[in-house]
């Protein structure tokens, strides 16, 4: 990625930020709605089938620590809707995995919704979201 | 930041045939995020390992693409399914280009 895009999706991030402060409407960037929609391709998205697991408070913001699982998922992409760069991570699963769940930790900014989404091995997607309160945030700055 | 990145796996030595196992990894690593600002203002060039993979015997496991908000020291808890006895390939790669590799045996009894 170059430095001139990057300032650019950076800028575009703080703007949508600041108007969704403003409104006071708790979730759903548009940023996280074109990640989302760039991960499925535009299809329809049903609520439920995959678990996100994170905690209510985070304290630190900088690890969070968050678990997603979804049986008979190909793909899970795990998006911080409140976050300058919604994007978190992918997680890939290939013939070996087992159980198709997986755990890491991210950094958050500040309060926000975090989701998941998959892709299951029928071609359907399904959605889970969990709020999580962030005490200090994770960014830097 | 090629210096001073040590991986770090957990596997089970043995495990039985079918048998799924739980994988533990962390990599020390900054994770810059290009978000922050040092003392002049100026902002810190992003440096953060942007994919991980885990293979056995050349059969993918898991491959995760990992995006600034991964913190920092990577750590990852996956599943993966034990056919026979043979070896698990970890790999990281690096923004700068660097791969970080380590590998863990697991004996089928």
């Amino acid at each position: 990625m170059s430095e001139v895009s990057r300032r650019t999706v950076l800028s575009l991030g703080s703007a949508t930020l600041a108007i969704t402060a403003l409104a006071g409407v708790p979730a759903f960037a548009s940023l996280t709605d074109d990640s989302i929609a760039a991960f499925t391709g535009g299809a329809d998205v049903v609520d439920g089938g995959v678990e996100l697991t994170a905690p209510e408070i985070a304290e630190n913001g900088n690890t969070v620590p968050i678990e997603v699982s979804a049986p008979g998922a190909v793909a899970i992409i795990v998006l911080a809707s409140g976050n300058p760069n919604p994007g978190v991570a992918t997680f890939n699963f290939g013939p070996l995995s087992g159980s198709r769940s997986g755990s890491t930790r991210i950094r958050l900014a500040k309060t926000q919704d975090v989701v998941a989404v998959a892709k299951m091995e029928d071609g359907t997607f399904h959605k889970a979201s969990a709020n999580v309160k962030v005490t200090i945030g994770g960014c830097g700055g | 930041m090629a210096k001073g990145v040590k991986p770090r796996v957990k596997v089970p030595k043995t495990a039985a045939a079918g048998e799924t196992i739980t994988i533990k990894t962390l990599i020390s690593h900054k994770m810059e995020s290009g978000q922050r600002k040092d003392g002049d203002g100026n902002i810190i060039p992003r440096s953060i390992i942007n994919r991980f993979t885990a293979d056995f015997n050349g059969q993918n496991v898991i491959d995760v693409t990992l995006e600034p908000a991964i913190s920092t020291n990577p750590y990852f808890q996956f599943e993966a399914v034990v056919p026979e006895s043979g070896e698990f390939k970890f790999t990281w790669y690096d923004d700068d280009g660097s791969v970080y590799e380590t590998s863990k045996k697991v004996a089928v009894e």
